[in-house]
């Protein structure tokens, strides 16, 4: 399986949706988590150097100057480790008093904290984060009171640590995920394109192989055998029936001729029923004929023709074909101009692309005015193959382009002329057997009549 | 000439046996593919007409089993099976040749004779043909008529080719669609008959005695005289 067809794949966008869905919750999950641990957390500390000021400002206000550095001193000699900080300093930033070594170089925000970093004495001189409070005291002494955030901040380093390690393992596993699923979603969906391929192309007893796990491929391709059954049986049936018809029908027209055959072989030249027994011969053939016609696009229609085919070469059959009908063009005076750019081969039923080929030769023909001008032309246009016959007779009005490919229509206009109305349907079952395209346009006067085919390379051979 | 005919139709049977009888054919009928089918192993013919859809055995069948045996006695399947795919099938299994009812009798008769004479042929290395005084060099494949060359453009030449190998038989037009222009479809014109008019205005046009010749309801014909 092709990286692009992963990529393109629907189960892979849908895992991908998925995958940004789930990253983003647990985003939101652990972005929740931190602003409420680290919030709640520097609250707590704000609060606490709150109270510690408070308490303080109450020891000074009692016991003056003294008491409070005596305060401080002690508390820092008998918790060295805590995270405690204090700085007493002269107004000149000396310091007097403390577990700081100077006063920090920062200033306080507006709201009145300050943020710093500071060496820590007491473990070898490492950076640390401190938060805290200044204040000036009488005689414009200095007292920063504040607490370590050594911990607070290693709570954070440690959630956003553990929010990007959660997204890309999100993305990790819900990518690998997807492509697990999709790859085995594609490969059942695989098989059932491969099959449907494969039974297009002609093969007609191709089924989709089942499971036995009766999940929702299983159900899909026990359907579709299930419509696959259903359709053959249907073809096959009309393929009898057309079959069967064809022989019950032509029977007694067989007899019917070969009676007024007989009745003919012992007639005297100059009798006079003569003309009729033979008017009646070439009426029954017609019929016959038109019969004959309508079985053959029904057959091509159901599409069990297609193990007729073989490599045709176009521009052979389009010579061929020219040549056939140059003779009866120059009846007409009409001028005959064939103009091979390419040579294609072509997968297809030689015998019946010649006939569509003169049924259409054989339109233009008829519907040209004496001493009209007929092209044929065979050329390569944006990767097909267009076989193209352009008249100069009176063309086919656009709404009536779709009408003259049904069985028996005849333009108001055609119906003096001779002709069974089944020409243009055989074509259109011949075009779409052969997987092109019939096109008509006007080519002011006249008619162009293409017959576009598919998949074809440079080389000029087709590509299955 | 002994001929078999295998055809359930009474009707088309009957015509056959009539019509060929006159012809001078001495013909076997059978209507059952059984009998048909023990016929054609034991007996010696010089043709087979086999009808494709037979009670007992099928033509088919009967076909396969004759050649299967080596004989090689020329066989016309007859069918109502007209499709492509069923022809191609009839002369895999060993058939000369696939006509579709309903069909002129002129035709199966023009078919049968072109059938004898290609097993009596085929072994012939014959470098020319020549009907009166227009003769026609295989070899160079040029043409001439009482001395006197005529020009034909290569597919004129296999037209005239053709009907000089069945000189004196009527060629139908079915026959020289499929030998002349080798392609199995319906005209939807008369085709055949304005190439044969042209090669006729080229060979007969300036002579006394015509040569090519129409059959009226049956095809036409290269013949010295009428």
């Amino acid at each position: 399986m092709k990286v692009v067809e992963l990529l393109r794949s629907s189960s892979f966008r849908l895992s991908f949706i998925y995958m940004i869905l789930f990253a983003g919750s647990v985003l939101i999950l652990l972005g929740f988590i931190y602003w409420s641990t680290v919030g709640y957390m520097s609250a707590q500390t704000d609060a606490t150097i709150k109270a510690d000021i408070t308490g303080l400002a109450e020891q000074y206000s009692s016991g003056g100057l003294n008491k409070l550095v005596s305060i401080i001193t002690d508390r820092i000699e008998r918790d060295p480790d805590s995270a405690l900080v204090y700085l007493f300093a002269s107004a000149d930033y000396t310091p007097l008093a403390g577990n700081l070594d100077s006063w920090p170089k920062d200033k306080p925000s507006v709201d009145g904290w300050m943020n710093f970093e500071f060496a820590d004495v007491r473990a070898d001189n490492r950076i640390f984060q401190a938060r805290a409070r200044p204040f000036t005291l009488q005689g414009g002494l200095l007292l920063l009171v504040g607490r370590d955030t050594r911990e607070l901040r290693a709570t954070q380093q440690l959630i956003i640590k553990a929010l990007v390690w959660g997204i890309v393992m999100t993305l990790v596993f819900a990518l690998a995920g997807g492509i697990i699923m999709s790859r085995s979603m594609l490969k059942s969906i695989d098989r059932i394109n491969r099959v449907s391929r494969e039974i297009l192309a002609g093969d007609m007893q191709q089924r989709i192989e089942t499971k036995g796990s009766n999940d929702e491929f299983d159900q899909l391709a026990v359907n579709l055998n299930a419509m696959l059954d259903e359709i053959d049986r249907l073809m096959t049936g009309i393929r009898e029936v057309t079959d069967n018809v064809a022989h019950d029908l032509r029977t007694p027209l067989t007899r019917l001729r070969t009676r007024l055959e007989h009745i003919h072989a012992g007639m005297d030249e100059d009798n006079p029923d003569i003309n009729n027994i033979e008017q009646t011969i070439t009426d029954a053939d017609q019929m016959l004929a038109s019969f004959g016609a309508l079985l053959r696009i029904a057959r091509i229609e159901a599409g069990g023709l297609r193990e007729n085919f073989e490599k045709v070469d176009l521009a052979e059959l389009i010579r061929d074909a020219g040549e056939l009908y140059d003779v009866v063009a120059g009846e007409k005076q009409i001028t005959f101009d064939i103009q091979l750019d390419v040579s294609p081969i072509v997968d297809g039923d030689r015998d019946l692309l010649f006939q569509a080929i003169i049924n259409l030769l054989d339109n233009a023909i008829k519907y040209s005015p004496q001493a009209g001008h007929i092209a044929l032309r065979l050329y390569r246009d944006k990767g097909h193959v267009v076989l193209k016959i352009s008249d100069s007779g009176p063309g086919i009005p656009t709404e009536e382009r779709e009408n003259v490919v049904q069985r028996f229509y005849r333009m108001d206009k055609s119906r003096t002329l001779p002709g069974s109305g089944l020409g243009l349907s055989l074509v259109a079952a011949v075009a779409v057997m052969h997987d092109a395209e019939l096109v008509f346009s006007d080519s002011h006067p006249g008619l162009i009549a293409e017959l576009r085919f598919q998949c074809f390379q440079n080389n000029g051979t087709s590509l299955e | 000439m002994r001929i078999l005919v295998i055809e359930d139709d009474t009707v088309v049977a009957s015509y056959l046996e009539k019509g060929l009888g006159e012809a001078g054919y001495t013909v076997d009928l059978t209507g059952n593919g059984k009998d048909g089918l023990v016929l054609a192993s034991t007996e010696e013919y010089d043709a087979m007409i086999i009808d494709r859809m037979l009670p007992g055995i099928d033509g088919l069948t009967i076909v396969k089993s004759v050649r299967a045996t080596g004989n090689k006695t020329p066989i016309l399947i007859l069918s109502t099976l007209g499709e492509v795919d069923d022809r191609v099938k009839g002369l895999k299994a060993g058939a000369d040749d696939y006509l579709i009812k309903p069909f002129a009798f002129s035709e199966l008769y023009a078919r049968l004779e072109a059938l004898q004479r290609r097993s009596v042929n085929s072994l012939d290395m014959e470098t020319g043909l020549q009907v009166g005084d227009l003769e026609l060099d295989l070899l160079s494949r040029t043409v001439s008529r009482a001395g006197k060359a005529i020009e034909l453009q290569p597919r004129e030449y296999r037209l005239l080719e053709y009907l000089m190998r069945h000189a004196g038989q009527v060629v139908t037009r079915t026959m020289l669609l499929e030998h002349v222009w080798d392609y199995h479809f319906d005209p939807q014109t008369n085709v055949i008959d304005v190439h044969i008019s042209h090669l006729r205005s080229k060979v007969d046009k300036d002579y006394a005695t015509p040569l090519l010749h129409t059959v009226r309801g049956a095809g036409y014909m290269i013949n010295e005289s009428r």
